[in-house]
């Protein structure tokens, strides 16, 4: 009787602790995620700011490259004054931003001539796939090679994988695209050699070669960063008491100590993120594929400054937002962060 | 097996050294080693293969020698490769030591510019700045200068803001010295070895990025050989003479190899 009105209040007693220190949680928590919000439309603005100025630092008048050299110069100067070219840049850069914030218009494209979001919104869904394909890639390679060097450590696999960075990290992300083009298209045969296919399988299979090639890049650092992570918590003294508890093996993995060592890593992810996006543009070009990066390479060669503005802003909010969601999800998964 | 591959960790820096040194001898001794000159063209030897008797590793489709191409490429990409470090090595250290020494309002400013950088796709940077400043070497420079300090910065500012609470600095801060001095004479040796093991994968990164816009035709631009541009003009013959793009990114492979081996080594002597 006494032991169950024990029990009881020892439950409230622990309920209060939970909820008072939720509450401390949530108000950090929110505090942070404002300053992060603030700090993430700050760093949007930047890039914009930073990108609008560079862009026209480029030598090359858009209107010319339209027009072609020996264009007449009234024609000239006439698509200058539509194109707001005339104005100072800094009256330009307000006008660019206004055209966002009131009706998230990035304007038209100079040489293609239609709206600068169809554009991206025809590019984009290639790209996005590639990249979601290579991090499928990536996650999963990672967490089972890490995880392997990790449980035996100094074994072979172990070794391997810390000597393998020490070959990928100079490896040209086009060369090792070749290298793959060379042997898995040219001589086996299993892929296309470039281009996208059009259509489910034959789409996602012509993805195969170039996700690999961005994953390729990815992958050493991470499972470094893992292995360590993975290796420290192992040895942690409330692992050993799970252990010794007899706590099956797998639960201990899933729960404690994959909880407990993936948030490094997946910071590590983020901040490679924006390289990934860079990388995208060279595997493009290697295997033909007609996305985000080969629109930006040419709106740069021809000075399309509207569709250079318009592809740098959505990288941007993608970047942006993707490093948000992780630094979420890192907080919620180590509340220690906060501090 | 194990025990090969222990062993072969533990003497990763005179390896690494000692491929890189071979690497530069072969690239200065190229006027003597080499007996084609890298841009002149043989119409009636174009694609040899390599091994024949005149051509070791023979020819392009122009007829190039592949040999003299490979070893010429290389006094220009290594060459610009570690010219272009100097600046990035040094701005990004002294960025990085001032942010966390001072830390405060100088530390928000820097760290936000950084975090603009980052936000922005490295290559997208580079690239855009490659075609600012115009393909060739010294929009390489540029590019760098305006990028590369990054690395540095990111290394330099939680060292010396671990430093900074030392006893020595407060020491050395009641020995009513400057901070600038503190920074320079205190602080810099400590965050130099460091840096140094940086400086050598970004090293291999910088390599990298160089031959990269070799590839995309905004870097090294021809005559000159670059091993970039010799990947890319090879790309079109892979099915027939995979050699060609082959050669010369087992080049930039064989480089990154080295100094990431250096870079190691250093990290395990230093640690």
């Amino acid at each position: 009787m006494t032991d169950k009105i024990k029990k009881k209040n020892h439950k409230v007693e622990s309920d209060k602790i939970t909820a008072s220190t939720r509450s401390a949680f949530n108000k950090s928590y929110r505090a942070w995620f404002i300053k992060a919000l603030l700090r993430a439309l700050t760093v949007i603005v930047l890039v914009m700011l930073a990108v609008f100025f560079i862009i026209r630092l480029v030598p090359g008048d858009p209107a010319v490259m339209v027009l072609g050299e020996h264009a007449d110069e009234a024609a000239v100067e006439a698509l200058r004054q539509k194109l707001h070219l005339d104005m100072p840049a800094g009256q330009q850069f307000v006008l660019f931003i206004r055209n966002i914030l009131t009706s998230f218009d990035t304007g038209i494209s100079i040489k293609y001539g239609v709206s600068c979001r169809s554009l991206v919104l025809q590019y984009v869904p290639v790209t996005l796939s590639l990249i979601l394909l290579s991090m499928l890639i990536t996650v999963v390679l990672t967490v089972i090679l890490a995880f392997g060097a990790a449980m035996h450590r100094d074994g072979i696999l172990d070794h391997m994988i810390r000597i393998i960075p020490a070959f990928t990290e100079g490896m040209p992300v086009f060369w090792v695209g070749l290298l793959l083009i060379l042997f898995f298209a040219v001589k086996l045969g299993w892929f296309p050699v470039g281009g996208v296919g059009s259509g489910g399988t034959a789409f996602w299979k012509s993805l195969v070669l170039p996700a690999v090639t961005i994953a390729f890049g990815q992958i050493p650092p991470l499972i470094r960063s893992l292995r360590e992570q993975l290796i420290e918590v192992l040895d942690a003294d409330f692992v050993v008491t799970l252990k010794a508890a007899r706590i099956p093996k797998r639960q201990i993995f899933i729960r404690h100590v994959l909880r407990n060592s993936f948030v490094p890593t997946l910071m590590l992810m983020s901040v490679n993120l924006s390289y990934l996006i860079g990388g995208t543009l060279i595997v493009e070009k290697v295997f033909a594929v007609r996305g985000m990066g080969k629109l930006l390479f040419d709106a740069i060669s021809n000075r399309d400054f509207p569709l250079v503005q318009a592809v740098a802003l959505y990288c941007a909010i993608f970047v942006v937002i993707i490093s948000l969601v992780t630094d979420m999800i890192a907080h919620r998964a180590d509340p220690r962060m906060l501090e | 097996m194990k025990k090969l591959l222990k062993k072969l960790r533990h003497s990763t820096l005179y390896i690494g050294l000692i491929m890189l040194l071979l690497l530069a001898a072969a690239a200065i001794a190229a006027p003597y080693i080499c007996s084609y000159d890298p841009i002149s063209q043989d119409l009636y030897a174009t694609l040899k293969a390599p091994g024949t008797s005149e051509h070791l590793l023979g020819t392009d489709q122009l007829g190039r020698d592949m040999l003299s191409r490979l070893l010429y490429a290389a006094r220009t990409d290594l060459a610009v490769m570690v010219l272009a470090e100097i600046v990035p090595f040094i701005s990004g250290i002294f960025i990085g030591m001032l942010s966390g020494y001072f830390g405060g309002r100088t530390e928000w400013i820097i760290s936000l510019v950084t975090d603009t950088f980052i936000a922005f796709p490295y290559y997208l940077l580079v690239i855009v700045v490659a075609f600012m400043t115009g393909a060739g070497i010294h929009g390489i420079f540029i590019t760098f200068m305006i990028v590369g300090w990054l690395v540095y910065a990111r290394v330099a500012k939680p060292l010396t803001a671990s430093m900074k609470n030392s006893e020595w600095v407060q020491a050395a801060k009641l020995m009513g010295y400057s901070d600038l001095r503190i920074i320079v004479k205190e602080i810099f040796p400590n965050v130099l070895p460091q840096a140094v093991v940086v400086l050598m994968t970004d090293m291999a990164a910088l390599l990298v990025a160089i031959v990269t816009l070799g590839y995309l035709g905004i870097g090294i631009t021809a005559p000159a050989p670059d091993w970039g541009s010799m990947i890319s003009e090879g790309q079109t013959l892979i099915g027939t003479a995979p050699y060609l793009s082959l050669l010369p990114g087992l080049m930039v492979v064989y480089t990154g190899i080295s100094l990431s081996l250096i870079g190691d080594g250093l990290a395990d002597r230093w640690r």
